[in-house]
């Protein structure tokens, strides 16, 4: 083992003496205070006043919704690999034949029970990036709560709800998420 | 001791207490929304009165004064944990031997000028429960008290975090103790006095110790003799105010209770009212130090410039009753500029490593508070 002198900084005697040190960090901590008092800067946000919704980065990461395209069909066609995928399981997928008279028969299939246990999901987002049908996004839902274990459990109707509609392709490299 | 002194005296025991015990949950307030401030955040301001609950359109949010309270029913309503391991008598005591020698030390320290009673004709009161004349030596004799409660309590909790911290902080309490007494002989050597009273009172006549500059009085604006002196008596106040900190366990020198190293010291095993106990117990010897640091070095209830000396009955040199709740008025307004003080120190400096506290401690402190007291006598010898 080699040794390796570190070179300290020389202490001046102001420093050595600590006090105008000292003096220096009150002044620096008094003047935080007087900004935080006078409201020029403020990091605390008074949640319930103001909210995330404005100040959300761009790739935020919140509730994982299903959507439906210009025609009003539903996107998903019950492939289940958002099932497989996902980590926590949190996603439960009973697929169903669609009938012959239906007029999306040729998508042939579709989810009649779509889960999402919002207690499980850990909003890695890895749904969204292995559907191949662009059916699962995540949205910037993130207040989500329920008093129940079953309240925190979102049915296909509640996905379809935050999802919305989406039209055309969408890529996830979209401006749109 | 007749009827009158009695009744004037428990009535006095009842406001000091009271003070004390209100400036506890206001420092505690008051440490939450400084510390707030100076990190830029809010702290709590929403704790209020809960007009909602009765049926109003808005609450009352006051700033959150209502915090300590809600704090206080919070740490009331917990569970009072006692582990099996503890040594249960010893475990008991300890956070009352912390509390006590705080509540009990504040009974010399004069909250007002002395009072002319209305309704009784001719008769005065001094604003302090016990105006002996050994004022602060009996606060030192009581503060040192308190280092048993914390020893105490890291050796009755039977676990080594709390051991560490009780011994921690039984060493640094004993030096700091030193310097904290040294440290103010100058102070003692020019007043010639040791009764408080006298001191604070000394004090509204010639102005604050620190700022000598007196109107209205017998004497001079400015006094020669204690400019001189001011020297010695501004490295006293630095030691006495830095031991202080030292001997209340309060930040740069938390380490018995240093919660990166010791989890929280010697109150690890303590829950609900015995850890309030001696949460509070901190608190008031705060509340405690900063009215004597106020009383010695700040002129105590004395306003700023011998303004009193306009107000005072010049036969008795007493004051009437509104004068003398005015001055109860400006003590409490020093002690809590000198508290916001203490929180601000805090905020601002790193915790000291335990050999650079000894280090303070024992080889600047103590020899500059031997060679402030030979610098003082000398002076004081020359031209007093």
């Amino acid at each position: 083992m080699a040794y390796i002198k570190i070179k300290r900084p020389r202490l001046g005697l102001f420093e050595k003496l600590y006090l105008p040190a000292l003096i220096k960090g009150l002044r620096i901590t008094l003047g935080h205070a007087i900004s935080t008092l006078r409201g020029k800067k403020r990091e605390t946000m008074q949640y319930p006043e103001e909210k995330w919704d404005d100040n959300m980065p761009e790739h935020y990461r919140g509730a994982p919704a299903l959507v439906t395209d210009e025609q009003g069909r539903e996107r998903c066609v019950a492939c289940q690999l958002c099932e497989f995928i996902c980590p926590p399981r949190a996603i439960t997928i009973l697929p169903e034949e669609i009938p012959t008279e239906d007029k999306w028969a040729k998508v042939e299939k579709r989810p009649r029970k779509f889960e999402i246990d919002m207690i499980r999901c850990i909003y890695c987002g890895l749904c969204e990036e292995v559907c191949p049908e662009q059916a699962i996004f995540l949205r910037k839902d993130y207040a989500i709560t329920g008093l129940t274990r079953e309240d925190m459990v979102h049915d296909k109707e509640k996905l379809y709800e935050i999802g919305g509609v989406r039209t055309g392709l969408v890529n996830k490299w979209n401006e749109l998420k | 001791m007749d009827l009158f002194t009695f009744l004037s005296s428990s009535v006095m025991v009842l406001v000091v207490f009271t003070i004390v015990l209100t400036l506890v949950p206001i420092s505690v307030y008051l440490e939450r929304r400084v510390s707030a401030v100076i990190q830029d955040r809010l702290g709590p301001n929403r704790v209020g009165l809960p007009l909602t609950l009765f049926g109003a359109k808005k609450d009352f949010h006051l700033f959150g004064l209502f915090q300590p309270a809600a704090d206080g029913i919070k740490l009331f309503l917990k569970e009072d944990h006692t582990p099996a391991h503890v040594n249960k008598f010893y475990f008991i005591l300890a956070p009352a031997l912390v509390m006590v020698p705080a509540l009990l030390s504040a009974a010399v320290i004069p909250f007002g000028s002395t009072m002319d009673m209305p309704f009784f004709e001719g008769r005065q009161v001094q604003l302090a429960v016990a105006n002996v004349d050994i004022g602060p030596l009996l606060i030192f004799a009581i503060a040192s008290l308190t280092v048993y409660g914390i020893v105490i309590a890291g050796w009755a909790s039977n676990s080594r975090y709390p051991f560490l911290g009780g011994v921690r902080s039984s060493a640094q309490m004993i030096s700091y103790e030193i310097c904290l007494g040294l440290s103010i002989i100058p102070v003692l050597l020019y007043f010639g006095d040791l009764n408080l009273g006298r001191i604070a009172d000394q004090q509204s006549r010639d102005g604050w110790l620190l700022l000598p500059i007196a109107f209205g009085g017998d004497g001079p604006v400015v006094d020669w003799r204690t400019l001189l002196l001011l020297p010695t008596l501004l490295i006293a106040f630095i030691i006495f105010t830095v031991s202080l900190f030292a001997e209340t366990n309060r930040a740069p020198f938390d380490l018995p209770e240093c919660e990166t190293e010791l989890v929280s010291g010697y109150h690890t095993e303590y829950s609900s009212m015995k850890f309030a106990l001696f949460f509070m117990g901190e608190y008031a010897a705060m509340v405690v130090g900063s009215a004597l640091i106020v009383t010695l070095f700040f002129g105590g209830w004395a306003l700023p410039f011998g303004l009193d000396n306009l107000i005072r009955d010049p036969a008795t040199g007493a004051f009437p009753w509104w004068a003398s709740l005015m001055h109860m008025g400006v003590f409490l307004t020093k002690v809590i500029g000198f508290i916001v003080f203490f929180i601000w120190v805090r905020w601002t400096v790193p915790r000291f490593r335990y050999d650079q506290l000894m280090k303070l401690g024992w080889v600047v402190f103590f020899e500059l508070a031997l060679a402030n007291i030979l610098l003082a006598a000398i002076l004081i010898a020359i031209f007093g």
